[in-house]
């Protein structure tokens, strides 16, 4: 389902697969007497266990639509539904990723990943974090602190912590940023592959176009500030991609395009 | 599909020091500032010979003014009374200015309203209060307690204050993401997170609550560590009494310092002290 | 404006006038009921403050405590960069030091009283010299952290260009260190006007700490008592926001981070 260019007023037929529906979201900041439009006219909407990317430049408002979505940030104009809801704070049913610095650090990496998790019974809780810790690989760190950890173990804490609560989706920001690019390609299929094992609704956020087309179901293409929907690409290519193949590099290659990038450097 | 990559491999890696050394490394990094002390009490010891009136007292004068409090049952005394004073009045000043900087610091509305009467009444030094701290409490323990509580009272509330500042927002919205409510917020995130910040401001007040009471003592007092130094002089220029009782207040004030920095090995707390 | 920003413009006059009232009229209260002829309402010390300026006391007493805060101060800078600076600039030297420096500084200016009473007498060599004891160690450690915290990439590009140690030190070290020092230099001037109302009470006759044993001795008059408390805090209130100010400097800004 594709959404309305900038400009059009959406009326989207509703369909009721939808998961999270986006309607006309503004976001406008105060700021030395006049205001900045930061977001204008977002229109989208993303079905249950779609991976979908937001992506864009850095500071292009692509961050702040996903704190409108989940809820940490009210929109100036337009409204978010979840499940039919509209969406008016944060809630443990869609869990904020946010870079490796969001983990607790006086908590060890079982009590992160448990934190959630207080209206367990404590032998249920106990086997619920067994099985995270081992779902992103982390078995024999359960007792280790946090700044004893790499970025992209302390990455896999957060992932685990926010899965732990068994979350309808997952909103994750820019979440491999801070990481060296090697290990920015193994986090990528680990992610695929809990993905597939767990079939959540993503939302991520990133400013590396590899990344999405190798991750993600559909591509929003956002400009810069204001941010409005570009373009919206589907990567209807199965996984494993091969990253090499004519129709990812198709793709991709028209992705760059719709940004405005040649592809020689 | 993908080659499995080893974890431990990503583990940053940390130089340490044969085990048979580490001892030996320990007794050296300690000779260095016992071999500046040892000469600074040298040149004390030659400066006192050098004086024309004998009136400052040497470090042997000093040693031997311990040992005769300490016979006489007076040292031990003292040093409890003014223990005893510091505990009861840094830890009310504790349970009420903790709670209270956190909250302000929390809660914007209560920081626009208190923060200016805090900012006003920091700069009052605790011993300008000694007169009202007579008028209501009379000469004794109770005006002392009083005046270390107003000592430590503003200290902590600031400390909290500030610490609840510096929380990064992350943490807050993380638990709110997780469906914290309120008070399980309050327990769950805002503690956890000040508290480093927390342990410093104690550390810091109790220097401070420690050297109130020895002027507390020196002024409105009968007994304790303060008053020692004062009666030494006065009762007869017995100035090694007086730089005894400097020398315990001194060593008693360190203790209680490595004390608390004690606190500051704990995982759930060291977290927050970037290594130096 | 919109109200909701009209509100947010006032709020922060509104509420610590709003909790200064209550707290007033709760001392004025607290006062009458608990029948005192001694301990002094709000507006008595607010009379007391007017005799003060009548006498021309105020402006005295006032003179004299910040002289004294100047001199001893200032000496503890004049002294305590310097000192900070060696410390901080050859490792070596800190390490021996400063466990020396961690032991001395428990021991606060007023255990010191008696010595300095003994070196100096009773007078104002005394308090400046206490004041001095007070506001040197801060100094120092900052000024030597400061100096020991400067990135070593920044030392790295200095030399890169050519610098010669001295120029080294002032064009780069100095300015790179100049924030911390700064937070030093407001502790250490935070202390120095306790320790001078302190000082006061114990070694000297004049200045606002004396007014306030002063007043009492001699008559019992708490509402003077308190109008001392009261300009003791307004003036360090004002002592703080003047240092403060320096932290605005574009030259420093950098090193704040809630520079407003």
């Amino acid at each position: 389902m594709t959404s309305s260019p900038a400009g059009t007023p959406a009326a989207p037929a509703v369909a009721s697969s939808d998961k999270l529906r986006a309607d006309g979201i503004g976001m406008a900041f105060e700021r030395d007497g006049g205001s900045i439009s930061v977001l204008e006219d977002i229109n989208l909407s993303v079905r249950d266990g779609e991976f979908v990317c937001l992506l864009g430049p850095s500071g292009c408002g692509k961050s702040t639509i996903l704190n409108i979505m989940a809820g940490f940030v009210a929109p100036t104009r337009g409204e978010v539904r979840i499940d039919g809801e509209v969406v008016s704070g944060p809630d443990p049913r869609r869990i904020f990723v946010f870079q490796e610095r969001g983990v607790f650090p006086w908590l060890t990496v079982e009590g992160n990943i448990g934190f959630g998790l207080f209206q367990l019974a404590p032998a249920e809780r106990q086997r619920r974090i067994a099985h995270y810790v081992a779902l992103v690989g982390l078995q024999g760190f359960e007792k280790a602190y946090p700044r004893d950890l790499s970025g992209g173990m302390k990455q896999r804490v957060e992932v685990a912590r926010a899965l732990a609560v068994n979350p309808d989706m997952l909103f994750l920001d820019e979440p491999f940023g801070a990481l060296d690019s090697i290990t920015r390609l193994i986090m990528r299929s680990e992610l695929l592959r809990i993905w597939e094992a767990e079939r959540k609704t993503i939302i991520f956020v990133t400013h590396d176009i590899d990344e999405a087309v190798q991750l993600a179901d559909r591509v929003i293409v956002m400009s810069a500030r204001p941010a409005r929907i570009q373009r919206i690409v589907s990567i209807d290519i199965p996984h494993p991609r091969d990253i090499s193949s004519r129709h990812y590099l198709g793709l991709r290659d028209g992705i760059l395009e719709a940004i405005g990038l040649a592809h020689k450097v | 599909m993908s080659v499995r990559y080893n974890i431990s491999d990503e583990r940053p890696s940390e130089p340490v020091s044969h085990p048979r050394y580490q001892r030996f490394d320990a007794v050296v990094r300690l000779l260095r500032p016992l071999s500046f002390v040892a000469l600074l009490l040298i040149a004390w010891h030659v400066a006192v010979r050098l004086q024309k009136a004998p009136i400052l007292p040497g470090p042997l004068a000093v040693g031997s003014g311990l040992i005769e409090l300490a016979r006489r049952g007076l040292l031990l005394k003292y040093v409890v009374a003014s223990l005893f004073r510091v505990t009861w009045g840094y830890l009310a000043a504790a349970a009420l200015g903790i709670p209270l900087g956190l909250s302000v610091g929390w809660y914007r509305r209560a920081e626009l309203a208190l923060n200016p009467w805090i900012q006003v009444l920091r700069p009052i030094s605790p011993l300008a209060w000694i007169p009202i701290a007579i008028l209501w409490f009379g000469v004794g323990d109770l005006t002392a307690i009083f005046l270390i509580f107003v000592a430590s009272f503003l200290p902590l509330t600031v400390t909290a204050m500030n610490a609840v500042a510096i929380i990064p927002e992350v943490y807050v919205n993380v638990g709110r993401n997780f469906g914290l409510r309120r008070t399980a917020l309050l327990y769950n995130v805002l503690y956890p997170a000040v508290m480093p910040q927390l342990v410093i401001g104690l550390r810091i007040s109790l220097g401070i609550a420690w050297m109130v009471v020895v002027a507390a003592e020196m002024i409105a007092v009968n007994s304790g560590l303060g008053f020692m130094i004062v009666d030494a002089r006065n009762a007869g220029n017995r100035y090694d009494l007086v730089v005894a009782g400097m020398v315990m207040i001194g060593i008693i004030g360190l203790l209680l310092d490595i004390g608390i920095r004690s606190l500051e090995r704990v995982p759930s707390i060291s977290w927050g002290y970037s290594d130096d | 404006m919109t109200a909701a920003a009209l509100a947010r413009r006032w709020e922060p006059v509104v509420w610590p006038l709003l909790t200064g009232t209550v707290l007033l009229m709760a001392w004025a209260m607290l006062v009458k009921l608990s029948g005192t002829d001694v301990f002094p309402s709000p507006l008595s010390v607010l009379r007391g403050l007017g005799e003060l300026v009548e006498q021309g006391l105020l402006w005295r007493y006032l003179g004299d405590s910040l002289r004294r805060v100047g001199i001893g101060y200032g000496a503890a800078v004049a002294l305590g960069v310097p000192a900070g600076l060696l410390f901080g600039w050859y490792p070596a030297v800190a390490q021996v030091v400063n466990p020396v420096i961690q032991m001395l500084r428990p021991i606060s200016p007023i255990a010191w009283i008696p010595v300095s009473i003994v070196l100096f007498g009773v007078g104002d060599m005394a308090a400046m010299y206490l004041i001095f004891l007070g506001a040197f160690f801060p100094i120092v450690v900052s000024t030597m952290n400061g100096v020991r915290n400067v990135p070593a990439i920044y030392r790295r590009a200095g030399r890169n260009f050519g610098l010669s140690p001295a120029a080294l030190l002032t064009r780069v070290v100095l300015p790179a260190a100049l924030p911390q020092m700064l937070v030093g230099f407001r502790i250490a001037l935070g202390i120095a006007w306790l320790v001078v109302v302190a000082a006061e009470m114990i070694a000297v006759d004049s200045g606002l700490g004396y007014l306030v044993i002063d007043a009492r001795n001699a008559g019992k008059r708490y509402d003077l008592v308190v109008a001392a408390i009261v300009l003791i805090g307004l003036t360090g209130l004002a002592l703080d926001a003047a240092i403060r100010r320096t932290e605005r400097f574009k030259s420093v800004r950098w090193g704040f981070r809630n520079a407003a």
